[in-house]
């Protein structure tokens, strides 16, 4: 293997796991500490594309941690999926540290803010380039821990409450995940994924296959935030820093959704009726009661907590058509790259609101309009992309993935997409009409004047909306890119091939 | 910390240096046989600790003479970095490359990435393990 | 031996379930401790338990003499526990903090972020 290769795949884990090290021996000073989120998340930006390339070209990047071969070592596997995901995480996570720079207050960085965010970032793209199960269990953990401690940065009451569900709920995922590794290792001995692709197809014994299928099914399902596993996400996600909610809104439920993806077309047979019906209630439950949810709430977080999980069900119904229609997964794809860029967004734009008027509760807020025509126009550019407007990129996503249902003849599963997209629309008014349209309360001192500098604000808000408006304008690239990942999961031989080799 | 027993003021002394030692002799031992960082990091640790019994906080962070957090900090670094060299070479990312020194008078000395991945351990053990310890003792 | 085992993981999870059920945050994270140990020792039972020595390969031999037991399983599990270790370390230090907080050992007193 050429020498930018091994290092292309490597370096996403790599960088963020060292500028985090060196974050850490930077503890007193505090301009190390910014200068090196910033300088760390700018070199992981870059690096992801290098490797985006790299796979493109190739069509699959294969590293053998520390020359072991396959089977025994760990391996790295970078397929279109995983690249494409760490770009994402990368694009999140370089917006998430400009915007910290002017919304993390001096206590919280005492705390180790920077640390955990580069933390949390080695965790999740080691999550996504791993080709090993238990180390995919071991990212996850990685990811979780530093999750933690940035969720309850802070030490407010209401973070607490959320954190103790999350925490919980995120254990008892995490040990379904090991169980499941557990039955799956006693019935075919190895831990590498694709070698387990290879002889669980030989495996008589199904109903032992389904269970352990069905384990993962629970355990990613948590982790994804998917109906009826869910509730841990609406309780904590609106309490943390609003920096540190984007990042979790836009990365977190999305590596178990990953792993669903992963798991559901490399190791699991999908067209089985069991694990098909399961995923196809899943999907729509979780699109309904999400943005139902969302319907009920009046506080600006919130209300986008609750779309995250309708949103996901979205991903999970390309997950569940796949095998009925070649389209679905590619929408399922197209679904995650829009989302992620357009949630963390969202949050972004819910924080600057709480910048200039220094509350999340829509009837404490309002004439915003008139203050900062252009903020309202980047929310709508971003509220639009996720009701499904077109040119935006939601637009494309929902009609990518309702085409396929259509095709694969899933009438409900595209009647509950339409009118989840509705209500959606309904909730992204709602937050227009009372965030920026009515007159400001006047009984409060509400107009707090912004504290410090917020261009910085501004500018990473702006940049995800233009990408949002990119891919809706620009969207062949995008959908050629999911095409071609969605071919490379649906033909699993070319994932074991690619890793096992001639060993096969 | 005031009513401390005679015995345990005197071995106190002697045991410190011995149980680094040890803790170093672990580490290197980690190479071929039973040992390693992490072992090596815990010993480290509990002489430390055993150190703070006897003398206090104060004489514990001087023996460390670094705070527990660089501690950390640096043994990520140096964990994180003996990975790199194999990629420069072409190898795979962690690959282990040996080095054979001849020094004058204790004879041949193999040295290797993965002692410095060891090292790296052991300083993170010893880190994290005496940030918690120091935090329950000056708590208290 | 491997029925007596599931017997015992089987009984781990069930008082598992029922500690995390119960309102108070002291009893939940012990039902977490519980769980991931359950979850170890699941690992542990599946992988084959056996009797075997050391699976080291004697000096100029290619593999080992005799049956070995299976290292990887036993390698999982350490990493298993190390990390249940730390994550549950964690959970500590926020429930004695949320205690300071909210004052209460009861998970119905803090459902003010529920919806």
């Amino acid at each position: 293997m050429s020498f930018p290769l091994t290092l292309a795949i490597a370096l996403p884990i790599l960088i963020p796991l060292f500028s985090g090290a060196l974050s850490v021996t930077g503890w007193r000073s505090r301009r190390v500490q910014r200068a090196l989120a910033v300088i760390g998340t700018g070199l992981l930006l870059l690096a992801s594309i290098l490797l985006l390339h790299a796979v493109w070209q190739d069509g699959f990047v294969v590293m053998e941690m520390g020359s072991w071969p396959a089977p025994f070592g760990i391996v790295l596997v970078a397929d279109l999926l995983a690249a494409i995901m760490v770009l994402l995480a990368a694009i999140t996570g370089f917006a998430t540290a400009i915007y910290s720079l002017s919304t993390i207050s001096e206590r919280h960085e005492r705390f180790g803010y920077y640390p955990l965010l580069h933390l949390l970032l080695a965790g999740v793209n080691g999550a996504f380039l791993t080709g090993d199960i238990f180390n995919l269990y071991v990212w996850f953990e990685v990811m979780l821990v530093a999750s933690f401690a940035l969720l309850i940065l802070g030490g407010e009451r209401a973070q607490m409450e959320g954190a103790i569900k999350y925490v919980t709920l995120n254990l008892v995922s995490s040990a379904i995940f090991l169980s499941a590794i557990g039955l799956l290792y006693g019935l075919v001995g190895t831990l590498n994924m694709a070698d387990i692709a290879a002889k669980l197809a030989t495996v008589d014994d199904t109903g032992l296959v389904n269970v352990v299928a069905m384990l993962f099914f629970v355990a990613f399902g948590i982790k994804a935030a998917a109906f009826p596993f869910f509730f841990w996400l609406p309780a904590s996600y609106h309490t943390p820093q609003v920096a540190v909610s984007a990042l979790f809104a836009g990365l977190l439920t999305k590596v178990g959704v990953y792993a669903l993806f992963r798991v559901f077309t490399l190791i699991f047979n999908i067209s089985d009726s069991l694990t098909h019906a399961m995923l196809v209630w899943m999907a729509g439950l979780t699109m309904l009661t999400g943005v139902l949810g969302a319907a009920a709430q009046f506080e600006f977080r919130r209300i986008l907590s609750f779309h995250i999980i309708s949103q996901i069900g979205y991903m999970i119904m390309g997950l569940a058509l796949a095998p009925l229609s070649p389209l679905a997964l590619t929408g399922g794809i197209f679904y995650i790259v829009h989302h992620i860029i357009v949630k963390a967004n969202l949050f972004l734009i819910s924080g600057l609101v709480y910048c200039l008027r220094g509350s999340y509760e829509l009837k404490h807020l309002g004439g915003l309009y008139r203050d900062k025509p252009w903020l309202g126009i980047l929310f709508l550019v971003s509220a639009f992309s996720l009701a499904g407007m077109p040119p935006l990129s939601g637009f494309f996503a929902k009609f990518i993935v309702i085409r396929a249902g259509i095709e694969a003849n899933a009438w409900w599963l595209v009647a509950t997409a339409l009118v989840v997209g509705l209500l959606t629309l309904y909730s992204m008014t709602k937050i227009w009409a009372e965030v920026f349209w009515k007159a400001a309360p006047t009984e409060d001192n509400a107009t707090r004047p912004a504290s410090g500098d917020l261009r910085a604000l501004y500018a990473t808000i702006a940049a995800l909306a233009l990408m949002t408006l990119c891919i809706g304008l620009g969207a062949q690239p995008v959908f050629e890119l999911a095409q071609r990942s969605a071919e490379q999961l649906l033909d699993p031989s070319r994932y074991i091939e690619a890793v096992l080799g001639e060993r096969l | 910390m005031n009513q401390q027993s005679l015995i345990l003021r005197t071995t106190g002394r002697f045991l410190l240096p011995l149980l680094l030692l040890f803790s170093l002799f672990l580490l290197l031992r980690g190479h071929n046989e039973p040992g390693g960082g992490f072992i090596g990091g815990l010993v480290a640790a509990a002489a430390v600790s055993l150190h703070l019994f006897v003398m206090g906080t104060n004489a514990a962070r001087r023996v460390l003479r670094l705070t527990p957090r660089d501690l950390i900090g640096w043994g990520l670094t140096t964990g994180v970095l003996s990975a790199v060299p194999s990629t420069l070479l072409g190898e795979a990312f962690f690959t282990a490359l040996w080095f054979e020194i001849t020094l004058p008078l204790l004879g041949e000395l193999k040295l290797g990435t993965p002692l410095f991945f060891d090292l790296g351990v052991y300083m993170v053990v010893v880190g994290s393990v005496l940030t918690i310890v120091l935090n329950l003792a000056e708590e208290s | 031996m491997e029925t007596l085992m599931a017997f015992v993981i089987g009984v781990l999870y069930a008082t598992a379930t029922y500690m995390m059920l119960r309102r108070s945050i002291v009893k939940l994270v012990i039902g977490l401790v519980l769980l991931s140990n359950a979850a170890n020792l699941l690992l542990f039972t599946t992988a084959g338990m056996m009797r075997g020595a050391p699976p080291l390969v004697p000096e100029g031999a290619l593999q080992p003499e005799g049956p070995v037991a299976d290292p990887l399983a036993q390698a999982l599990i350490l990493t298993a526990i190390v990390i249940g270790f730390g994550v549950l370390a964690f959970a500590v230090v926020l429930i004695r903090r949320a205690y300071d907080v909210v004052r209460a050992d009861d998970i119905n007193r803090m459902k003010g972020t529920d919806t």
